[in-house]
């Protein structure tokens, strides 16, 4: 059959798609009345001409990072997960009671601890979901968004009923013991002469997020959980007809995939807030959708695309600080990708495939 | 709880049942045609954003309503190119949608009007007013039936007239007519539409072009009768609780029409109390909330009757060669 070359579809879509969505972008930018060369100077400026400015950005990239796995491993086995928010905020619900709870000595042995809180939390909440569509056939993308929902309110009630301190009016836990802190990379890398990342809230996770982002990959394509993973994904029943059982996979994906959220909370929950607040996913989990298209579920391609959203995000605070551009102009963008990237691939890639058909005919 | 508390809470049960019904439907003629439509959220706040700010700006609701339902058809139009004319994926299509509508309304509000992303105010004929149907007034006083009639019955806006009629209305589309007929099967079986030689792509064009007349509705319902105005997210998940009550109501009008005056009782049993108190053992407010989402896994889970979707759902149709 007649394809394109892998770089092509692996590259050159994306970026064509993402070209496209900046186009639009602009656009909108132009419609309110704003400059979208002077807008993108600006981003640039916040988020990557200083490095605390870095440090945000890359406190940002480790969040969708987290999530961006998240969506990718369930992709590799055909199921779409919308539920990364609501892992992530049960995650964090882990990770509190960690830190809360147990009298950590070092944060080394805490972050440890608090990761596994994260990604058990996180994967439990996947569970339910994943057995339903493995063993009931209810459909995964209904029932995640469901407990996105669910999540809301259970946390909403824990944090009301039962962590919130006396007194307190917010609905937050009280701040965790100074032990489970995590070094940020002020505390890393910043010396007297050289004050680097002041104030930004980039931390240890980021290194976390990256090993996340390798063992992903020599999980996918180098064991045979992966391989079962991938198989299921292309065709559910040659790997029934190979000995590979759904509702293993089915579970097993979601349980990766759940737990990879969960360990975003460790970021926000750990790493920047240092306690447990409502809103503290603040939408991560659904930017995984974009990242992970973007990134086409390859670990690469996901941290280049988290690392975009991070840019965007941190850039984004600095134009609604500086301009009258919104922070939903990032929502508008995150949509666009997620249009081109995801919904209208066929838009770009067919006529690009023809493109080469023609180019390839032409030289033979 | 005395009659008077009674009616009042069945009183914004209709009220505030009208935006998922609206919206519910218009999930349950895409969807029978095969187009999941997980966006139903974002056309529903498309909708109520412009009608607000259209109503804001000439005055007339009708305009803004008008311009509301142009918000969201234009919002389907995407989806249907997407999901029908270039065969991609409708869930991700959906998604999409939702994050559009969820930030080009504030984009667009805070451009024109300054407010921190919200329209001013509507007022007089921005709004759409409360209708009191004929002896409404005279027979007030008549016992039990009376103020039944005036509270619940009579003082809506027309739009949640609409809203009860277009319950029978589509039970007859989908079920006595052509039309309908057509519209089922594309959503069951589209080859076989398709060798019929009947149109796929129009018919599932024309199921997503009602879908988003009636989201239309919903959201000007939103910003123009429940509330006066449109504030950021004012939606607040009305379009994943409008699809879970079509899950609920299993693609069915009538059922969906109870799924979502349940799902509206729910509602306003939460916005009245804040914790139910059942003799020391105490609801949580919170549980009320998420009821709706745990009653649809439940119902999806095949526990308490089995919710199967239209069987061509979600699938691209491609034409054989």
């Amino acid at each position: 059959m007649d394809k394109m070359p892998a770089w092509a579809d692996a590259v050159l879509v994306p970026l064509i798609s993402i070209l496209l969505a900046a186009i639009l972008s602009a656009l909108v930018i132009l419609a309110i009345g704003e400059n979208p060369v002077e807008a993108f100077k600006l981003m640039v400026d916040g988020a990557l001409m200083r490095s605390s400015g870095w440090g945000y950005t890359l406190y940002y990239t480790t969040n969708f990072i987290f999530t961006g796995l998240c969506v990718a491993v369930a992709f590799h086995a055909k199921m779409f997960n919308i539920g990364g928010e609501g892992q992530a905020m049960i995650g964090g619900l882990g990770v509190a009671l960690a830190c809360l709870f147990i009298p950590f000595p070092h944060w080394s042995i805490a972050l440890v601890v608090a990761t596994l809180a994260a990604a058990a939390f996180g994967a439990g909440w996947a569970f339910i979901p994943a057995w339903l569509q493995a063993k009931r056939g209810s459909h995964i993308v209904i029932t995640t968004i469901m407990f996105n929902f669910i999540a809301a309110a259970v946390l909403n009630y824990v944090l009301v009923n039962l962590l919130r301190p006396v007194g307190a009016m917010e609905p937050a836990t009280g701040r965790f013991p100074e032990a489970t802190h995590l070094p940020t990379f002020q505390d890393l890398f910043a010396t007297a002469e050289n004050p680097l990342f002041r104030g930004s809230p980039a931390n240890v996770t980021f290194f976390l997020a990256v090993a996340a982002c390798v063992a992903f990959w020599y999980l996918i394509w180098r064991t045979k959980l992966g391989y079962e993973i991938r198989a299921f994904g292309h065709s559910e029943s040659a790997a029934r007809y190979a000995g590979i059982s759904p509702v293993r996979i089915t579970v097993v994906a979601m349980l990766i995939s759940g737990g990879l959220a969960g360990m975003m909370a460790l970021n926000t929950t750990m790493g920047e807030a240092e306690r447990l607040v409502l809103n503290a996913t603040e939408g991560a989990g659904f930017i995984g959708i974009a990242v992970a298209l973007m990134g086409r579920s390859h670990p690469v391609g996901v941290f280049l695309a988290a690392l975009l959203f991070g840019f965007l995000y941190q850039g984004g605070a600095e134009l609604a600080l500086w301009t009258n551009i919104p922070r939903e102009l990032i929502t508008v963008i995150q949509a666009l990708v997620i249009l081109f990237t995801g919904a209208l691939d066929n838009m770009v890639r067919l006529p690009l495939e023809k493109l080469f058909l023609a180019t390839r005919r032409r030289s033979s | 709880m005395d009659y008077a508390t009674l009616l009042q809470v069945l009183d914004s049960t209709v009220r505030l049942a009208t935006p998922l019904l609206l919206a519910c439907l218009a999930g349950l003629f895409s969807e029978r045609a095969g187009i999941v439509d997980i966006g139903l959220e974002g056309k529903m706040l498309a909708s109520a954003f412009l009608s607000a700010a259209i109503a804001a700006v000439t005055g007339s609701v009708w305009l803004g309503l008008l311009a509301g339902i142009a918000a969201s058809m234009i919002m389907s139009g995407i989806h249907g190119l997407a999901s029908i004319t270039f065969r991609g994926n409708q869930l991700i299509s959906g998604v999409a949608i939702n994050f559009l509508a969820s930030g080009i309304t504030v984009l667009i509000a805070q451009d024109w009007f300054s407010q921190g992303g919200r329209t001013p105010s509507l007022m007089g004929d921005g709004r759409f007013e409360s209708i009191t149907l004929p002896f409404a007034e005279a027979l007030r006083g008549v016992p039990i039936i009376g103020p039944l009639y005036y509270e619940l019955i009579s003082g809506h806006s027309i739009l949640v007239y609409v809203a009860f009629l277009m319950v029978p209305l589509t039970w007859w589309i989908l079920f006595r007519t052509r039309f309908g007929l057509r519209l089922r099967a594309v959503g069951e079986a589209p080859e076989a539409v398709d060798t019929a030689g009947v149109s796929v792509v129009g018919l599932r064009f024309a199921a997503i072009a009602i879908c988003g007349l009636l989201t239309g509705l919903a959201g000007a319902y939103l910003a123009t009768g429940l509330q006066a105005g449109f504030v950021r997210e004012m939606t607040a998940g009305r379009g994943y609780i409008a699809l879970a009550a079509l899950i609920f109501a299993k693609w069915r009008p009538w059922y969906a029409l109870y799924a979502c005056l349940l799902f509206g009782l729910l509602q306003a049993v939460a916005l009245r109390y804040q914790n139910i108190d059942l003799g020391g053992f105490i609801i949580p407010v919170q549980f009320m909330d998420a009821l709706p989402y745990i009653l649809t896994v439940v119902i999806l889970a095949g526990f308490v009757g089995k919710a199967i979707p239209p069987r061509a759902g979600g699938e691209p149709y491609v034409k054989e060669r």
